[in-house]
């Protein structure tokens, strides 16, 4: 239960951090915000991946 | 031509492998008592199991006052010494037992087991599973069908779609219209940056065809009728098997040279670094069949859950909110079907590139 829980906090965070950094470049520079979102998209998806992962082997 | 081919076969390969496997219920961490309950959770969480897994027949809906169950049945294909073929409205929802050429078969909770004239089934001690023999279950299922039904589909608008532009040109007509942005944004933002303008051609009919059937087959897990294909991890693993077999075969020798013997390191290194790279290459299709089965999983159950927790609060607050969240998570999932898909086919693009990709060492 509590392995659940921290798999969730990791995931949250890695896809949290991603997501603010990616707005960071888009801000810095909007024209490339297409490349940008595919990019935060691909990570967010692995990240995802992996928690989905680790919490069906917790649970 | 060889594109309705290759699509064939992929539908075929999926058929087969969800069919031996399709009927099994998956592991949930949900517990589920097998005897009669009572009690309103208890009967919730049957029902989204039931929801959930493959069956039988078609079951549409049901009259709870009448009795009567709306819906079509499925032949049962079995193989126990012999081919024993019949259709499920035979089982009468798990209430009689069949006989068929002398071997008897009862259907319980979605399975079916060998039995005998009277239909007694033998539980585990502490964790109340059944203990019947299984035979070979090749039936067409629920799922087997909705996968015949969605090639099908595809099939007829791609065809549609192809047609089109030989009478207009240019522009497509119908269908097409739809799609044609759609498929140019597969072949230009998918294929060829991960595979290279040389190379992508050939893999383009793997990468459409998988790009839309899962993004079909998620939209329709998410309608009422219950048919949850990528929800089956036989389904997803089936198509991950594909990208792993396409990766292998048709993988240069500069592929495995970098798993092997990678160049540009010491040798310690390059001894280590064999065994990891060699399970990397297992390990990769191994992510993305969990990736695409837990997400649409998981989407599954919560919304189910929360449509349960409905019931649960008999008042008017509790359960016009767990409504709204029930149909805000619902419009979410349309997103993640269409981003599952679209990681899919990024993915498997990307391995099909790293297997042909050139370098020029010095």
């Amino acid at each position: 239960m509590v392995g659940a829980g921290l798999v969730v906090i990791g995931a949250g965070i890695g896809i949290g951090r991603i997501g603010g950094s990616a707005m960071e470049a888009i801000a810095r520079q909007p024209e490339a915000t297409g490349k940008i979102q595919t990019a935060m998209l691909i990570a967010a998806a692995l990240i995802e991946g992996i928690g989905f992962a680790a919490l069906f082997a917790v649970g | 031509m060889v594109k309705v081919i290759r699509f064939f076969f992929s539908v075929l390969l999926m058929m087969i492998y969800s069919s031996a496997f399709g009927s099994e219920p998956e592991h949930d961490t949900l517990n589920h008592t097998q005897t009669e309950s009572l009690d309103l959770k208890s009967s919730i969480k049957e029902q989204i199991n039931h929801h959930l897994q493959d069956s039988h027949d078609f079951h549409l809906f049901s009259d709870e006052t009448t009795g009567k169950h709306y819906g079509f049945p499925l032949p049962v294909i079995l193989w126990d010494d012999g081919l024993h073929v019949f259709m499920s409205s035979e089982f009468h929802h798990g209430e009689t037992v069949v006989q068929s050429d002398e071997k008897f078969y009862t259907l319980n909770h979605g399975k079916i087991y060998k039995t005998d004239a009277e239909g007694t089934v033998n539980y585990d001690a502490e964790h109340h599973h059944v203990i019947n023999e299984k035979p070979l279950d090749f039936s067409i299922t629920k799922n087997v069908f909705m996968i015949f039904f969605v090639g099908l589909l595809l099939f007829l608008m791609f065809r549609s779609t192809a047609r089109s532009y030989k009478k207009r040109g240019d522009l497509p007509s119908g269908i097409g219209r739809f799609l044609e942005p759609i498929i140019v944004f597969v072949r230009e933002d998918i294929a060829k940056p991960n595979i290279g303008a040389k190379h992508y051609k050939k893999y383009m009919s793997f990468l459409l065809t998988v790009f839309f059937f899962i993004w079909l087959v998620n939209l329709f897990g998410l309608t009422p009728i219950g048919v949850n294909i990528t929800n089956n991890i036989a389904v997803t693993f089936a198509l991950a098997v594909m990208t792993y077999l396409i990766t292998t075969f048709t993988a240069k020798k500069d592929y495995w040279k970098h798993i092997f013997w990678m160049p540009g390191v010491p040798v310690p290194m390059k001894v280590v670094l064999a065994p990891i790279e060699l399970l990397g290459t297992i390990i990769k299709p191994f992510s993305l069949m969990i990736r695409l089965y837990a997400n649409i999983t998981a989407g599954h159950i919560v919304i189910m859950s929360i449509i349960g927790m409905m019931f649960v609060f008999q008042n008017w607050i509790g359960s016009s909110l767990s409504f709204i969240l029930a149909l805000v998570l619902g419009i979410l999932e349309l997103l993640v079907a269409a981003l599952q898909a679209y990681i899919f086919t990024m993915l498997s693009a990307l391995y099909f590139g790293s297997a042909v990709e050139e370098h020029d060492h010095h």
